[in-house]
């Protein structure tokens, strides 16, 4: 752990200098991390000089684990307790995950999310993926020998609401400051967009592990602009090797019963897949009940297992181009992401479906993490002026559920975030006191098929004839896409809201639990950890305002100037203190007290990009 | 520049149904370069709500600047002609008989992509006529009532295109 850096008073350090921000692409298969160095973003290598850290986390006795290679060598002999794919779990229940039965885990149905039962007792997705988010980070700490101050995290487009909360939660777990969720295709087409200079419209292809997306992006000056995007969030090389295992089990006519045969079955086919990428020809062995499994196999065997999953990834090809409204032929390139893209098969079917070759000359497993730490680096407050924009749309529609299970759609996919919509409902019985407001998510109209959010209810309604009273619901989602719901009677007033979290995830006093229990940074003491927290917090402010008060001071008075410089001396002083408390009250107080001179500041921001536009045009 | 202020004024447009979207797109990319939170990412939380608002409101005069039946319906209400679709649904016959054709159509198409499709291609062509003569109504002839009537008639016209894509996804899956 790196030591505290102390300042002495009045010196402190620009805090821009030493800002720390990296950007992670948290995969089914491997996890990367990369960051800004010296003005080029790359991916960071552990001691051994490898970037990829395999998303495989095992647990040993005495509260020991293996991360990354070591555990995925152990998978067939350890299968139980080798986690690996974990990010197919995150923020799903046990009747969400097709096939889990074929799993070699010990899947306990727990509501919300599944958990998996290991030699170190009850696992959540949430706890395995932040042990593999600590390894990044520790590895991202040692390399710069300095505090992490955010990162930025991947997750694929099609993510719902429940995965994306999840990643959120390991990444809190894990000890990471999250700047922001990003969705993989955004972030690959940032890394591949700035390194080119492109402009238009361009596709995302990105097919990893475990999961499937198609993103239609337009790039303008900067502006990465997600027009459309979709997917399949359980679908990826995975179902690639599973298709070829039971093949081979089916032609050997062996079955594989327990968790070590289904491993090692997996583990020999993804093998002779990946041998096929560059081979005509690849031979699958291993042992099944005791006896071995030996088979040759051709690519034109594998193509054929292979067609029906890459025709699901063509259709949903074919549907963001419909929703984009826009044909094929305005697509100005074709970018393959994620290392399932290598599969010749892959190659050949997207070239067809778009018409052209697809660009493959950026690396597809390490493009989203560069992606992933550009927009890290501009968000800790480094990029140059008006660097990099990002404007994701949400992936999935989400509604309400009305009379007779139908569901109401509130905002539609696609739809550029933040957003936020309200609509009016009713009382469906005379006298009706209470509401139930039940959130999904999906593009199916009856509730049953769409995903559950969340349940409230909005209670103290005044009684009234049905159809009178007027129930306002609105949504917000923020920019990482997350969903917050509220419910208002607006002729009384009374009010119930929710952040979209409990029927699923984990909730925040868990959280707090497994942070005490010290998962991911046992030694990490929180006292010092919140001090820190607070003081980077108030240099942060206390240098937004002071640039704020050089570039626009003269739309405040000479007594609201004094008013902002006294909170400004208050802030920079307690800051040196050791008191959390005193500093967060510092930095609340001077962020209420600044709060209409922002507002000055934001409406002047908006004329003058009007004026720019006007002047344009002439 | 209020958050309340109407959606042609914050995007600085003319109150017009004619519009040039690759402006509409390129003055929306200027604003949310200036509003967007990330551009207040060093700034705190109040900074940071407040931009959300206006990231939220500009988002939202966006999607209804660009797409023209939206566009229409809220030119109307801003010349005081509410189009409130759910109490008036009466509609000229020859539009109702139209319309039955269509469906009819979209029936015997059945499984038949091809067929679909040219249906849409069909309904597409009507559509444009009928956006043409919405923009006549708000921009030449000033009718506001004439206008929101056909802004009645262009939402039965997108609600039957809904139908269609939705059978071509089906057909497709």
């Amino acid at each position: 752990m790196a030591l505290l850096q102390i300042s002495e008073p009045g010196a402190a350090p620009d805090p821009h200098q030493r800002r720390v921000a990296v950007g992670i692409d948290l995969g089914t298969t491997h996890s990367l991390v990369a960051a800004v160095r010296h003005g080029v973003a790359e991916c960071l290598p552990d001691t051994d000089g490898a970037v990829i850290l395999p998303s495989v986390v095992r647990y040993l006795d005495g509260g020991r684990r293996q991360i990354g290679a070591a555990a995925r060598a152990a998978q067939a002999e350890d299968a139980e307790n080798t986690i690996a794919s974990v990010k197919r779990f995150m923020g799903r229940t046990l009747a969400d995950i097709p096939g889990h039965g074929k799993l070699p885990y010990r899947f306990i149905d727990r509501p919300g999310m599944v958990a998996l039962a290991t030699r170190e007792g009850e696992k959540s997705p949430v706890e395995v993926s932040a042990e593999i988010l600590a390894v990044l980070r520790q590895r991202a700490e040692d390399t710069f020998d300095d505090e992490i101050f955010g990162a930025v995290i991947t997750v694929p487009a099609y993510f719902d609401d429940a995965q994306r909360q999840a990643t959120k939660d390991a990444a809190q777990l894990a000890g990471l400051n999250v700047l922001r969720l990003i969705n993989e295709p955004t972030a690959a087409a940032v890394a591949y967009g700035l390194e080119n200079g492109s402009e238009g419209l361009y596709a995302v292809y990105d097919l990893g592990g475990g999961t499937f997306d198609i993103s239609l992006l337009r790039l303008t000056r900067g502006v990465f602009e997600v027009v459309a995007t979709g997917g399949d969030a359980a679908l990826g090389g995975d179902d690639f090797d599973d298709a070829l295992a039971q093949w081979a089990l089916a032609q050997a006519g062996l079955q594989a019963s327990s968790p070590r045969d289904r491993r090692a079955v997996l583990v020999a086919a993804r093998a002779a897949k990946e041998a096929l990428s560059s081979a005509a020809q690849a031979a699958l062995s291993c042992t099944v009940d005791g006896r071995a499994l030996e088979l040759g196999v051709s690519r034109e065997q594998f193509d054929a297992l292979a067609r029906p999953l890459v025709e699901r990834t063509l259709a949903s090809a074919r549907k963001v181009l419909r929703d984009a409204r826009v044909t094929r032929d305005e697509v100005q390139g074709v970018v393959l992401v994620g290392g399932s893209t290598r599969m010749p098969c892959v190659r050949a079917a997207v070239a067809a479906q778009f018409g052209r070759e697809p660009l493959t000359d950026v690396n597809p497993d390490e493009v989203v993490a560069i992606g992933a730490a550009l927009q890290a680096h501009a968000l800790a407050g480094h990029a140059r002026d008006g660097g990099l924009l990002l404007l994701d749309v949400i992936p999935l529609s989400l509604g309400l559920e009305t009379m007779g299970g139908l569901v109401e759609r509130v905002i539609e996919r696609n739809t550029t975030i933040p957003v936020a919509k309200a609509q009016d409902f009713t009382t469906f019985q005379d006298g009706q006191t209470a509401m139930a407001i039940h959130v999904v998510q999906g593009e199916r109209d009856l509730v049953a098929d769409c995903r559950s959010l969340a349940r409230f209810e909005l209670r103290g309604i005044p009684p009234m004839v049905a159809g009178a009273a007027r129930i306002r619901v609105s949504f917000q989602v923020d920019t990482d896409g997350l969903l917050s719901v509220s419910a208002r009677e607006l002729g009384s007033g009374v009010e119930a809201s929710v952040a979209v979290k409990p029927s699923y995830g984990l909730g925040d006093d868990e959280i707090a639990r497994m942070l005490r229990e010290g998962y991911a940074h046992a030694e990490d003491d929180m006292h010092s950890r919140k001090l820190r927290e607070a003081r980077v917090e108030a240099e942060r402010m206390v240098l937004a305002t002071r640039s704020a008060l050089a570039a626009d001071g003269d739309l405040l008075d000479g007594e609201e100037r004094a008013r902002v410089d006294a909170l400004l001396a208050v802030a920079a002083d307690v800051a040196l203190a050791a008191d959390a408390q005193a500093i967060d009250d510092a930095v609340h107080a001077l962020a209420e007290g600044t709060e209409a001179f922002a507002a000055a500041r934001m409406n002047r921001g908006i004329r003058a990009a009007l004026a720019g536009r006007k002047v344009d045009e002439i | 520049m209020k958050l309340d202020d109407d959606d042609f004024t914050l995007f600085g447009l003319p109150r017009r149904h004619a519009l040039d979207r690759g402006d509409l797109d390129a003055r929306w990319r200027a604003l949310q370069a200036e509003v967007h939170p990330d551009r207040f990412a060093a700034q705190g939380a109040a900074a940071q709500r407040l931009a959300m608002q206006w990231a939220v409101r500009v988002n939202e005069a966006y999607q209804r600047l660009k797409d023209p039946l939206r566009r229409g319906a809220y030119l109307c209400e801003l010349a005081g002609a509410e189009v409130d679709a759910e109490r008036n649904t009466a509609m000229p016959p020859e539009f109702l008989l139209e319309q039955m054709a269509w469906r009819e159509a979209l029936d015997e198409a059945d499984d038949d992509a091809a067929a679909v499709e040219a249906l849409d291609a069909e309904v597409a062509g009507r559509e444009r006529v009928l956006l043409q003569r919405l923009a006549r109504e708000i921009d030449e002839t000033g009718d506001a009532r004439a206008a929101a009537a056909t802004v009645r008639a262009l939402m039965f016209v997108a609600r039957f295109r809904e139908d269609i894509g939705r059978r071509l996804e089906a057909l497709d899956a």
